[in-house]
């Protein structure tokens, strides 16, 4: 089989198999990628993770279009992605044909009804665990509540806040960086 | 119309979807729900609770979604592929630019401090949604059956790592035996 045919059907079966998201499909790339074709060694393997993992964007998308242009070029790259998001796109287009005919019934209305708190706790629950993992201090917890202000109260676009979060985390980090320089300047 | 406004939508959530599905889904439920009602926000949770319970990434599931409702099947794979097109830049752009060690540094630092305010972005989406259409049986004198559930999934998942798919399921049976 060529390479991008392959690509095509390693990023497939990641993408209909991996439920809960980015993260979870790593392990998943890497047993394909690394371990069983060999396509690229394992430092260099985390190495692209680790840049993919700054970049916005869909993770499982990135990682597929990075992984398979460095196998086997453009070819590959469009061959990994559209592995990657032809099973989820197939599955919701199902899903949502389905639940579109049936969601009007009280048993489908009724499990709903109970599903609906539940999502919203899930959605607090890992920004909470974010705010933890990033070290949030009482001085810059202003940060996150400023953000939630803004676009809850205010109803500004998240987008905005986002580009003004990015000037704000780049000015930090050239200062930051400067005083790593200095620091090694004067031992 | 609705096909160039689709495409500006997810495309813009592609450049600016920094800390993975959650932080999109904050941009996707301000454009889709306030900005152009294209779903109400029920719907919204709806979505949400189908995208986590199907495998795939979350972002591409709700590009999907979003896509079908408004413009159908050519809306689905418009709204997916304009997901997608930013990164198809970034393989070829950015990953030449920020390979480098120096770079990397200030890429990490950045991102660092964008941390807190995408945890932000995250929660607001969360309290957005907490309104009395997706919470049918609160106030006073009710049996808020909606809030128990709320904070009982919420107590699973954020101290006990519960599976969200088995908390989607449990919710859902609750909800089938008490409304």
């Amino acid at each position: 089989m060529k390479k991008p045919l392959q690509l095509f059907w390693s990023f497939f079966k990641i993408g209909a198999f991996t439920l809960g998201g980015g993260y979870a499909m790593l392990s998943m790339v890497e047993k394909a990628v690394v371990d069983q074709k060999k396509w690229i060694p394992t430092d260099e393997f985390w190495d692209m993770i680790a840049v993919v993992q700054s970049l916005p964007g869909v993770f499982a998308v990135n990682t597929a279009l990075y992984v398979g242009h460095r196998v086997a070029g453009t070819k590959g790259a469009f061959a990994a992605m559209l592995g990657a998001i032809i099973p989820s796109i197939t599955i919701i287009l199902l899903l949502a044909t389905v639940f579109r005919e049936y969601r009007d019934q009280p048993v489908v209305e009724r499990i709903f009804k109970g599903i609906r708190p539940c999502v919203v706790a899930l959605i607090l629950a890992p920004s909470l665990r974010m705010i933890k993992s990033a070290k949030v201090t009482w001085k810059t917890a202003i940060i996150p509540i400023a953000t939630v202000f803004l676009i809850w109260w205010l109803k500004v676009s998240p987008a905005y806040v986002i580009l003004a979060a990015i000037a704000g985390s780049l000015v930090y980090a050239i200062i930051i960086n400067k005083k790593a320089k200095k620091e090694e300047a004067q031992p | 119309m609705i096909y160039l406004q689709l495409l500006w939508v997810f495309v813009k959530i592609g450049v600016l979807g920094f800390g993975g599905g959650y932080a999109m889904l904050s941009l996707i439920q301000h454009e889709v729900v306030d900005h152009y009602g294209w779903m109400t926000t029920t719907d919204f949770a709806d979505m949400v609770a189908i995208s986590q319970m199907t495998p795939g990434p979350i972002s591409i599931n709700l590009a999907t979604y979003v896509g079908y409702t408004t413009a159908g099947f050519g809306g689905s794979l418009l709204a997916s592929f304009a997901l997608c097109l930013p990164s198809i830049v970034m393989v070829y752009l950015i990953l030449k630019l920020f390979m480098s060690k120096k770079n990397n540094s200030l890429m990490d630092n950045t991102l660092k401090g964008l941390k807190p305010a995408i945890a932000g972005l995250i929660f607001a989406a969360g309290l957005s949604m907490m309104n009395t259409q997706n919470f049918v049986d609160f106030g006073r004198g009710q049996h808020n059956i909606s809030v128990i559930i709320c904070v009982l999934a919420f107590v699973a998942s954020y101290f006990f790592k519960a599976n969200p798919i088995l908390l989607i399921v449990l919710s859902g049976v609750v909800g089938f035996i008490v409304y």
